[in-house]
């Protein structure tokens, strides 16, 4: 056995990777629950691409049959029922264990020096993502599908000038139809997946270029064993991280499997009812509403009013509001990283930021109209949808937490950081 | 380029004009009875099925062969539920052209293979009791749960028609209660001068069934549709169970694991 790993080594750096990323990659003892979720989107990336890959043998990207196809799956295919709740739950599950990873690093000023191209490799790895499951979310065919890739893509033809023939070129026809089901399976299953573990890796290999951060949120080079050269509060992520990591996967699988086996549609927030109706060019549905993971960002998208005859406004908006979290990194000026060293200033932003993206969240789900109208009597409001009001005090509010950090978090009152990492 | 300007428009409209409810009256429903393991009910369904439904419905992904999960032999199917030429492993088609179905009803019968996930079997079960005679519609028949609906009555024979019954309150409250009291399907709307009135059905005459007999058929139906919708729900939740049975004890390893490695660094 050991002839062998000396005889690869001679050849390929196998030992060396290995020690470099796993038996010998020092990560801070002091992870919490909120570090699970790295190796969990990992995990679900895995999941995706093998039953993906087993989807696609049955599949068929055909506007005539696509529907029929997925229906053929659920029924003919040997586990195929298994195969396609796994990749339907694993969508919306990447979405929750990628949310949760990134307020994570909101959390710990993860985002901070040395670890801004981190940061941006992982908020490319966010866009990748929003498009592989826009992409996806088309092949199934369903109403929900096709309604819901008409509208997105008609907001690139709300784009002054260029707008039409983007849009004609995006889709490859007038409408939403065979040909871009085409391409939009081509870019599902190979452009994005690509791109996509390429970005995995780049992400990984940044975080073990800088060292992995902390609840502390502070350095643990600074403190190094001078014998070994090991940061003293750092443990080898193999066994010790391989091990923790394990226990939450199991976890995760219990939830994913509830999920897949009990829920499968999870009440309509996973897999529409819409969607179990074939796709139907002449017949709009009532409702249109996006995926919830999408959902925030629809609600910005609607909240803001078009002016100037165009409604570009809220295209602009919704784009700006994602692409915000590659600017963090510059953004935050705070003397401390994690929130357990930070003043009440942050605290009060970072929550107001989480209610505004929840409560924007839930108001992409439901019609505007859900919490009636402003009485007509009342000057300016009046009449209003009351709902499209607060998605715009909401939508303010995201942005102010952005837009303001570099002043109310160098003026916070911040606790002083501890030298060694601490287990709170 | 009008084309993309008209769909844009379309679209970029949809999302803005939302009704706060869909038309007709605020719907009291009663829930959908039967069981995913009543195996008799899902054959008498079956049977039900191939005899009101399928004439007109096709259910295109659901194969005959596949029944054998209900309890039936491939000989009972063959003998009480595939009348045409068709094969044991056919799916279930329908005989009626595309072209005459829409002639007749204005549109074709919808495909019942996933309709139960569609709709959900609580709108399909007060669907079916939810018929009542109507001179001004084009088949004679309305349906309360789908105003002006092109399905005829195709049970009539079995539950008797019904009307309509509108009885007025003398405010909302007082309807609501008196709905909810109903314990069936009813509907609530307001009236003209501020009163309300409650929508209930009543025989016009019996059917060849009781009302009780009637609504376990249709139940017996609305169960089947269930059925074929997910085929696999049964197997989905019996693996289900094995799956997090196996991942519990996993998780007890895995802790055990974790918390020995774990002791050198606490």
């Amino acid at each position: 056995m050991s002839k062998l790993l000396t005889w690869i080594d001679d050849r390929f750096p196998l030992s060396t990777l290995w020690k470099e990323h796993a038996s010998e990659y020092y990560a801070p003892k002091n992870f919490n629950f909120w570090y699970y979720f790295g190796s969990l989107a990992a995990l679900v990336l895995v999941l995706q691409i093998v039953t993906g890959i087993f989807l696609t043998m049955n599949y068929k990207p055909d506007a005539t049959k696509a529907f029929e196809s997925v229906e053929y799956i659920m029924r003919d295919v040997d586990w195929g029922w298994l195969i396609r709740y796994m990749h339907s739950t694993g969508a919306s599950m990447f979405f929750v264990v990628v949310y949760l990873h990134m307020f994570r690093g909101l959390l710990y000023g993860s985002f901070r020096k040395p670890r801004e191209l981190l940061w941006i490799f992982g908020c490319l790895i966010y866009l990748c993502l929003m498009a592989e499951a826009f992409f996806g979310y088309l092949l199934p065919w369903g109403q929900m599908s096709y309604w819901g890739a008409q509208v997105i893509v008609n907001l690139f033809s709300s784009i002054p000038v260029i707008g039409d023939g983007l849009a004609v070129w995006i889709r490859g026809d007038y409408t939403i139809s065979d040909v871009t089901l085409n391409r939009f399976f081509a870019f599902h299953v190979i452009a994005l997946p690509l791109v996509l573990l390429g970005l995995v890796v780049a992400h990984i290999m940044a975080l073990h270029e800088v060292g992995s951060n902390n609840p502390d949120g502070i350095e643990i080079k600074k403190f190094k064993d001078p014998a070994t050269g090991h940061p003293l509060d750092g443990i080898p992520f193999h066994p010790y991280y391989t091990v923790k990591d394990l226990v939450g996967v199991v976890v995760f699988l219990a939830v994913f499997s509830i999920i897949v086996f009990f829920l499968p549609e999870m009440g309509g927030y996973f897999l529409e009812a819409n969607n179990f109706i074939p796709a139907n060019p002449l017949q709009t549905p009532e409702h249109i509403a996006p995926v919830w993971y999408f959902t925030p960002y629809y609600a910005m998208l609607r909240a803001v009013p078009s002016a100037m005859g165009t409604q570009v406004w809220g295209v602009i908006v919704m784009g700006i509001s994602v692409l915000i979290f590659f600017a963090l990194p510059w953004l935050d000026r705070g003397k401390v990283k994690s929130i357990r060293y930070r003043g009440r200033t942050y605290k009060i932003w970072l929550a107001v930021f989480v209610v505004c993206f929840l409560v924007l969240g839930y108001l992409g789900v439901v019609p505007i109209t859900v919490w009636g109208q402003f009485p007509e009597s009342w000057p300016i409001l009046g009449g209003a949808d009351k709902a499209t009001v607060i998605a715009r005090f909401l939508t303010i509010g995201y942005f102010l937490f952005f837009l303001l950090m570099p002043w109310y978090t160098a003026r916070d009152k911040t606790l002083p950081e501890p030298q060694r990492v601490t287990w709170k | 380029m009008k084309t993309i300007a008209c769909i844009a428009a379309l679209a970029l409209g949809a999302l803005a004009a939302v009704p706060a409810f869909a038309e007709g009256p605020h719907l009291l429903m009663a829930p959908a009875p039967g069981h995913r393991l009543d195996d008799e009910s899902l054959q008498r369904g079956a049977r039900d099925f191939a005899n009101y439904c399928q004439g007109c419905h096709s259910a295109k992904y659901m194969r005959y062969n596949r029944l054998t999960d209900i309890g039936l032999t491939e000989d009972d199917i063959k003998g009480n539920l595939i009348f045409g030429d068709a094969k044991i492993g056919d799916t279930m088609e329908v005989a009626m052209p595309a072209a005459d179905a829409k002639a007749w009803f204005g549109n074709p019968p919808p495909d019942l293979s996933v309709e139960a996930r569609v709709r959900g079997t609580a709108w399909l079960y007060n669907y079916l009791i939810g018929f009542y005679r109507d001179p001004k519609s084009a088949t004679g028949w309305n349906n309360l749960v789908f105003p002006n609906v092109g399905m005829p009555h195709v049970l009539a024979e079995l539950q008797g028609p019904r009307k309509l019954v509108e009885t007025e309150y003398e405010d909302q409250q007082q309807a609501m209660g008196a709905a909810i009291a109903a314990k069936t399907l009813v509907g609530v709307e307001p009236a003209a001068g501020g009163k309300w009135k409650v929508l209930s059905l009543s025989n016009e005459s019996p059917g060849s069934m009781s009302q009780v007999a009637f609504e376990s058929t249709a139940a017996d139906i609305v169960n089947y549709l269930d059925y074929i919708a997910e085929p696999s729900k049964n197997h989905r939740i019996r693996i289900g169970i094995i799956v997090l049975l196996f991942l519990g004890v996993l998780f007890v390893v895995a802790y055990a694991l974790k918390h020995e490695y774990w002791r050198d660094v606490h």
